[in-house]
């Protein structure tokens, strides 16, 4: 009994006993992590290291060239590629940003105020946490069809806001907070919505992080949308155009092109989740479906 | 003057006690968005499945026929697409899943900068996205000697020469599930890893007194009933993403159909019949299944970790 020695979760220091954990896990990391290695050193490769017999994984003259080549296939095609980044970052900001206002807004709602249907609410959302977006974009093409969004922003964006995921997540982070800090302020005059903006929000820092790195996730390498929701070429996003050229350069020398365009997707969401992770670790701990 | 003022306090909390129609503010634009893109698709759904509609004509009802169809008729669909999609899902959901925890839980094992070092490496993958997640592994599996697992394979004298993966039909579903299995640690991984670090140390403590000796037994008598909230929300992700994800077939091949249906799951079904064939009723009838498929997969899950 007097022997304890704490349990073995979140140690302060190494000891002998993880060297067993290590030499499990890191051989899984590693392969794991070579396929984007890989990548990300392709994207650097000049040409003759793309053509090198036999491939090699890491580069050894890095060059920009692969960028380049990227930036120039789409001056000759006739939407210059400046358009689809630009569509990309207004459809990604606008996702983000709406999502976690329109999220937080009902999460809100369903955690600290009293309504009818409040329950069956909740249920709904929690069996959506199981929606497989795919299975209805038939339905979604005709909705969208209807209500003339095809073609425009509308498309891109609306259909991206309402994430269960999320709201759950936020929902289950603001369960956290004690009611006795909304009474207190209910009892000094305060309205939902001051209590929203001046209570919920700054207390729930971790999971507005948390939807913004998901609602990142969701749109920032979203290609359906461009697929199947919009013909006018000057309204498609990045992802489709990278998607694009990287089928109609399939051959070793379009590799190098089409591993830069993955880092160009890949990159932003691994830095968004390395500056981002502590408070998205903070808000899956209380992530649990009861 | 006071007392005036305190009336009024009074009302405000009452107004917050019962029903709440600022509340029904705070909800209308999630609710409203939830409806149109989520509620009203799966209604649509539904109702299509059971009509004939090629998006020009209106639809014709036809009861159950295309779901007749689909069971009696479409021999692609119970030949390849069915046995695929299930092969795919037990081996991607459950598996991926298992892996995700016992990943989860070593990791907790491990010193704070070492853990989010691996964890970073494990999450990444799950990041790419279903584009690039092909590309990546396009380049990897290319079919000529160029390819890095060809060049292997045939430097360790496995195979003599190279093997076209992509596109064969024998190899198409194991590499789809080994991209998928590689891109499993995602949100769910990270909510287990999360609930692990997030357990209470008197229970822990207690359990030691009790006569739990190693990190295997702590891990099963401990660790696991603590964080089975997490484990459903794990669970629940590993199976929609498994089915989410059934799209890197089309994407790795090339092709819908995919070369000799090798690599056809329910969603490239759908696909193939609503936006290739236009037979938008009976696409829906197909959506309809998998809808319910994913239900059952959760459903099931979720017994397991409510019963005991």
């Amino acid at each position: 009994m007097a022997g304890y020695r704490g349990s073995n979760i979140n140690p302060k220091k190494f000891e002998r006993g993880q060297l067993k954990i290590f030499l499990v896990l890191l051989p899984l990391a590693i392969v794991m992590v070579i396929p984007i290695v890989y990548i990300f050193c392709h994207a650097f490769k000049p040409m003759d290291e793309l053509f090198a017999f036999p491939p090699k994984i890491f580069v050894s003259k890095p060059t920009w060239n692969n960028f380049r080549n990227l930036f120039k296939a789409s001056q000759s095609s006739g939407i210059p590629m400046s358009r689809y980044v630009f569509n990309s970052l207004v459809v990604t900001l606008s996702v983000v940003l709406a999502s976690i206002v329109f999220s937080t807004m009902a999460a809100f709602a369903l955690s600290k105020l009293k309504f009818k249907g409040k329950y069956m609410l909740m249920e709904i959302n929690n069996a959506a946490l199981m929606f497989v977006a795919v299975a209805v974009q038939i339905p979604r093409y005709l909705v969208i069809d209807t209500l003339g969004m095809k073609d425009n922003y509308f498309a891109h964006i609306l259909p991206l806001l309402a994430m269960p995921v999320g709201l759950f997540l936020v929902k289950q982070f603001i369960d956290q907070v004690p009611d006795a800090l909304i009474e207190a302020a209910y009892i000094d005059g305060a309205k939902d919505l001051t209590i929203y903006r001046k209570i919920i929000i700054p207390l729930i820092k971790p999971a507005i992080a948390t939807t913004a790195i998901l609602a990142f996730q969701a749109v920032w390498t979203n290609i359906e949308t461009s697929n199947l929701y919009i013909n006018d070429e000057s309204m498609k996003t990045l992802p489709f155009y990278l998607n694009t050229l990287a089928n109609a350069n399939n051959n070793v020398a379009g590799q190098g092109m089409q591993a830069a365009a993955v880092l160009i997707q890949f990159l932003p969401n691994l830095l968004m989740f390395i500056v981002l992770r502590k408070s998205f670790m903070n808000t899956m701990a209380n992530s649990g479906i009861k | 003057m006071a007392g005036k003022s305190t009336k009024r306090k009074k009302n405000s909390i009452a107004r917050h006690e019962n029903g709440n129609k600022s509340a029904y503010g705070f909800l209308a634009p999630y609710l409203i968005l939830f409806s149109i893109f989520i509620i009203i698709p799966i209604i649509i759904a539904i109702g299509l499945s059971f009509t004939s509609f090629n998006t020009i004509q209106a639809p014709t009802f036809k009861a159950f026929l295309n779901y007749v169809n689909l069971i009696t008729q479409d021999e692609i669909f119970m030949q390849y697409v069915l046995p695929n999609t299930i092969k795919y899902a037990l081996i991607v959901g459950p598996g991926g899943y298992i892996l995700a925890f016992l990943i989860a839980w070593a990791l907790s094992q491990l010193t704070s900068v070492p853990r989010t070092i691996l964890a970073i490496i494990f999450y990444s993958p799950s990041m790419t996205g279903a584009v690039a997640m092909a590309v990546v592994w396009k380049i990897i599996f290319s079919g000529d000697q160029m390819g890095l697992i060809n060049n292997w394979l045939m430097n360790l004298g496995v195979i003599d020469e190279p093997i076209v993966w992509l596109t064969s039909a024998q190899f198409l579903l194991p590499i789809m599930i080994i991209v998928a299995l590689w891109s499993s640690m995602g949100v769910g991984f990270l909510a287990m890893l999360a609930g692990i670090l997030n357990a209470d140390e008197e229970l822990y403590e207690a359990a030691a007194i009790d006569g739990v000796k190693n990190r295997f037994q702590e891990m099963i008598y401990i660790t696991v009933p603590t964080m089975k909230p997490q484990m459903l929300f794990g669970a629940v992700m590993a199976i929609v993403n498994a089915f989410q994800n059934g799209v890197i077939g089309v994407q790795l091949s090339g092709a819908n159909p995919t070369p000799g249906y090798a690599g056809q799951l329910i969603v490239n079904h759908i696909e193939d019949y609503g936006f290739i064939r236009y037979e938008m009723g009976y696409a829906a009838a197909v959506s309809v299944i998998l809808l319910l498929i994913v239900m059952v997969f959760s459903k099931v899950f979720g017994r397991l970790f409510s019963e005991n």
